[in-house]
Formats: C-alpha cells, sequence, structure tokens
C-alpha cells in the first residue's frame, strides 16, 4: 500500500461568525487510500471535508485559519486558482443531483467547458466513466435519456462518473449513500474500493459497517475535534480512545 | 354538520368561484369574437385605416404592434437577463441590493399612463425622439422591465443550490456555472415568462399614447431601409399601435364603420394576447422536455 500523503492539515480551525467548528484538526491523507470520516451529526466531518476543495467558501461570515496543502500546495493561498483545485479534488454529495439533462451530457458537461470538441473522446470518457463509477451495464442503451429518469442509486453513481471523467486526483464524498437503499449502497461501496487503485478517496459516512467495510482509515470526529485518526482495522477492535469505543459501540451518537 | 358536509360545502364553494371567474372570461371573449370575427378579413388585417370614410383596415397599426413589441424586447430581455442574473445568482444580501429589489417592486405597480407621461417627458421631449417607435419601445421597456427581472430572477431562485455545488464542485466556474447549467435549467421558466411579457406589452396603450403617438402614416413596404421616413423599419417615426387605435377611435373615430373598426381590431388584438399566453404554456413545456429528457446539442 502507497504511504505519500497527498493532502495534509495542520491546526485547522474553522469559525461561522463566533461559533468554533473546527477546533484544530490535524490530519494527513495518504494516496490511494479510503479515508472514512466518522461521528456524531455537528462534529465538523462534514465541514471539515468541504475545506478540501473550498465549497465553504461560499457560506458568508466564515473564517478559516491553519494551513491545508494539496502535493505540498497551500490550497488557500491566495494565488490558489480554486476552479483548478476543484478539477483535482472532486466532489460527491449526500442527495444524487445530476444536471436536467441526458446520462451523456452529465457525464461530459465538464470536458465539454474544458473545450473538449472531439467526439470519439468525449464517447469514450462517457463509457470508461461509466463503468468506473459501475453504471455502465444499466444506461449504456438509454445514455440520451434524462438523468432524471434513472432511480437515486442510479443518479448518485452518473454523479460519481460525472466527477470520475474530469479525472480528479481525490474524490471527497459526503454520505454519499445515506440517501439509497442497501443494494445501491453496497454497489457504491464495492465501487469505491475498486476506484482506489486510481483515486484518493475521502469519505463522510453516518454508517458504521461502511466504513469498516470498505476504508483503510477512520477518523473520529467529536465536537469539532478530531478524537482518533487510525487504520480502520485497528480503529473498529481496538480503538485507542474512550470516546471511540463508545461511540463504535452505540453508546452515544 | 359533520366533517365530510364541510367538505362537501367548501368544495361547492370554490368550483363555483372557479366556474364563475370562467363564466367571465369566457363571455368577454365570446362578446368580443361575436362581434369582431366577422369583420376580420385579409384585406381587413392588410389595408391602412381611413379617418373619414367607411373600408378602412388596420394593416400598419397591426404591423406597428409588431415591430414595437420586437422593439421592446430586444432591449428588455437582456436588460432583464443581465439583472435577474446578478439578483438572484451574484448580490449579496444588503442595503444596496433591497433598494433595488424594492425600486423594482415599485416600478412594477406604477400605473402604465404614469409611465407613458414619463417617457413623454423624458423620451419625447428631452431626448427630442419625437412620437416614435424608438420612444415607444422605450417606455416599454421602462414598463416590461421589472415585470421580466422579477421572472428571471424567480425562475433561477428556483433551481436548487445543489446544482450550483454540483457546478462549481466539478471545477466550472460561477460563471459557467451560472450560464451553462442554472440559466439552462431556468429557460422554461424565464422563456414563458418572456412570451407572457410580450402579451402584455402588445396590449399596452396608455403607455403608448404620449409616446409611439396615435397616428399612423402610410408606410412604403417595398423600402424596407430603416432611414427612410415611410420605411416600415424607421425607428424614428410616429406609430400608433392596434391598442391605441381602439382606444382612438372609440373615443374620437369619425369614420361611419367606426364601431366594426373597433370591434374587428380588438377581436384581432385579443386573438394575439391568447396565442402569445397559449405558446407560452405550449413553450415552455416543450422546452422543458427537450431540456431534461432527450439529448440535445450533438450528444
Amino acid at each position: 500500500m502507497a504511504t505519500e500523503k497527498i493532502i495534509t492539515s495542520k491546526d485547522v480551525h474553522l469559525y461561522y461568525g463566533e461559533r468554533e467548528a473546527l477546533k484544530g484538526i490535524d490530519l494527513d491523507f495518504m494516496a490511494h487510500e479510503i479515508t472514512a470520516l466518522i461521528g456524531p451529526s455537528g462534529s465538523g466531518k462534514s465541514t471539515y471535508l468541504r475545506l478540501l476543495n473550498r465549497m465553504n467558501d461560499l457560506i458568508p461570515n466564515i473564517r478559516i485559519t491553519g494551513d491545508i496543502r494539496l502535493h505540498g500546495q497551500d490550497i488557500y493561498a491566495p494565488a490558489t486558482d480554486i476552479v483548478q483545485l476543484r478539477k483535482e479534488v472532486g466532489m460527491v454529495f449526500q442527495q444524487p443531483n445530476p444536471f436536467p439533462f441526458s446520462i451523456y451530457e452529465n457525464v461530459i458537461y465538464g470536458l465539454r467547458l474544458a473545450g473538449e470538441k472531439n467526439k470519439a473522446v468525449l464517447d469514450e470518457v462517457v463509457e470508461s466513466s461509466l463503468k468506473a463509477a459501475a453504471v455502465w451495464e444499466e444506461t449504456k442503451d438509454v445514455l440520451h435519456q434524462s438523468a432524471l429518469s434513472l432511480s437515486g442509486g442510479q443518479q448518485q453513481r452518473v454523479c460519481i462518473a460525472r466527477v470520475l471523467a474530469v479525472k480528479p486526483a481525490v474524490i471527497l464524498l459526503d454520505e454519499p449513500t445515506s440517501a439509497l437503499d442497501p443494494i445501491s449502497s453496497s454497489k457504491i461501496e464495492q465501487m469505491l474500493v475498486n476506484l482506489k487503485a486510481d483515486y484518493t478517496i475521502i469519505m463522510v459516512t453516518h454508517n458504521m459497517q461502511q466504513a469498516a467495510r470498505s476504508s483503510d482509515r477512520t477518523a473520529f470526529f467529536l465536537d469539532g475535534k478530531l478524537v482518533e485518526y487510525s487504520e480502520t482495522a485497528k480503529f473498529f477492535t481496538a480503538p485507542d480512545r474512550k470516546e471511540s469505543e463508545d461511540y463504535i459501540s452505540g453508546r452515544f451518537g | 354538520m359533520n366533517v365530510k358536509q364541510q367538505d362537501k360545502l367548501a368544495t361547492g364553494v370554490l368550483y363555483t368561484i372557479a366556474s364563475l371567474i370562467i363564466l367571465v372570461l369566457a363571455s368577454l371573449l365570446a362578446f368580443i369574437l361575436i362581434q369582431g370575427l366577422p369583420r376580420v378579413t385579409w384585406h381587413f388585417l392588410t389595408t391602412p385605416a381611413r379617418s373619414f370614410e367607411a373600408g378602412g383596415g388596420i394593416g400598419i397599426q397591426l404591423f406597428n404592434s409588431f415591430y414595437l413589441l420586437v422593439l421592446a424586447m430586444l432591449i428588455s430581455v437582456p436588460l432583464s437577463l443581465g439583472a435577474g442574473i446578478y439578483l438572484s445568482e451574484y448580490a449579496k444580501k444588503n442595503w444596496l441590493t433591497s433598494l433595488i429589489r424594492t425600486s423594482i417592486e415599485i416600478l412594477s405597480s406604477l400605473p402604465s399612463v404614469v409611465v407613458g407621461l414619463f417617457g413623454f417627458l423624458i423620451f419625447v421631449i428631452q431626448f427630442k425622439f419625437g412620437f416614435s417607435i424608438l420612444s415607444g419601445a422605450l417606455v416599454l421597456t421602462v414598463f416590461n422591465l421589472p415585470l421580466l427581472t422579477r421572472n428571471v430572477e424567480e425562475s433561477l431562485a428556483s433551481i436548487s443550490s445543489m446544482q450550483r455545488e454540483a457546478g462549481l464542485a466539478l471545477g466550472l466556474s460561477r460563471w459557467e456555472t451560472v450560464t451553462r447549467i442554472i440559466v439552462p435549467e431556468a429557460l422554461p421558466g424565464i422563456t414563458t415568462g418572456m412570451i407572457l411579457g410580450a402579451g402584455r406589452v402588445f396590449g399596452e396603450a396608455a403607455a403608448l399614447i404620449y409616446t409611439a403617438g396615435q397616428s399612423a402614416p402610410a408606410l412604403d413596404f417595398t423600402n424596407w431601409n430603416p432611414f427612410y421616413i415611410a420605411s416600415p423599419l424607421n425607428p424614428l417615426r410616429p406609430a400608433e399601435t392596434l391598442a391605441v387605435h381602439i382606444w382612438k377611435i372609440n373615443s374620437e373615430g369619425i369614420m361611419p364603420d367606426a364601431v366594426a373598426v373597433s370591434a374587428g381590431a380588438s377581436a384581432v388584438l385579443i386573438i394575439a394576447v391568447l396565442l402569445f399566453n397559449l405558446s407560452a404554456r405550449w413553450f415552455g413545456q416543450h422546452l422543458y422536455q427537450k431540456m431534461t429528457s432527450s439529448g440535445k446539442k450533438g450528444a
């Protein structure tokens, strides 16, 4: 397993107005691994995830301090090109949010706007992305139908394909399966495991089994702090901290 | 009275109110069409009006109405798109934008005759455009802009914020997200609003009386050079529209068949406005289906 650090963060604080939502997070992510961020609602894990592609920038009255680096580059430096950053750090949301266009258009939208016009290239990207997102078999005959005509689970996989088509290095997933049925969830989980050869995956999840099954490392957030970060196998069998043990055994949260 | 009876009674009352509204509309339409349609012939639609003798048509007024509409929409559509996009996508919530919104609301509730007098003072007198198509188009823009802007803003605001996040997270710039995802998604609503606005402009009279004027000089339909004085396209010629024409012949028409001309013109006007409304519905739905289902452009 590769152990190169792809994202590093040091002493990250985030304030909504006066309220401190993240209280000094130090967390590094390894390339080609799946890292699960777990913790009760309001623990700051989603807020932290959205720092990594600067989605929080849209929120008014927010203040961020600390140091977050991708490939050693400070992503909050003034010179950072946010658009470029988001091409390298893709994101999948809790609710499937396909554009109300055809499946084909959904997958190539990013590329098309980047100026790619060659139909052979676009066709190839559509096929490879949908295959990688494990939704090709279900969609190959209906590529020009609306993405909204698909089921929720299929929509979510098309959304993942849409991110893959841009070829990011890192994929952030914010509770990607919490709106889906168990069968769709397990398909996505399996797919993520297959994707880690090519991508680094960071996933917020409320589903402890999902974290235990599919991730390599687990980070446990509580009340804006990172309580414990270790290899998943160790975290779920022999956690170092009492809070971790309480949480995974269901004593709170 | 038990709950079921209450429910029945309420349903009955609601149905009665609804049928009353339909009845008013239907009888109005029937009256205008029965009075007016016998007069509407190809000859009526294409010949110029006559001031003193019977047998005149509404050709020039009809052309004027459409030309004025096209010019007014050419000015107000881009402006309202810009303003609507700004208010919905870029404007921060502060005193300035709430001032803009309040201004738009006030502007949209001004009586059209007041807007017309304002246009008379500014465009006709101050800017020396005279009674002209140009003055008319500008005053129609003032009249129409607030409603169109409102429509664009609301159409955009109804698109889920998840779509904006999806666009940004894909590495699209804000401008790309707005113009390539949010605006296309809102296009059916925007288009419907624009067409309805066009219908409103088409039937407007009060704002035009003092701006586009009440005379329809003879036009030379063989010369389309916009700088030629009798050219149909000349934007600086006075241009009585259909709605103004109806008002005028009813108040001071001295042709012997004034009543019939007025009825015929009203029928044509109401059919045009109806067509705008129906096409707005059809076009909006059609566009929505096109946007959301079948593969489009080059796919």
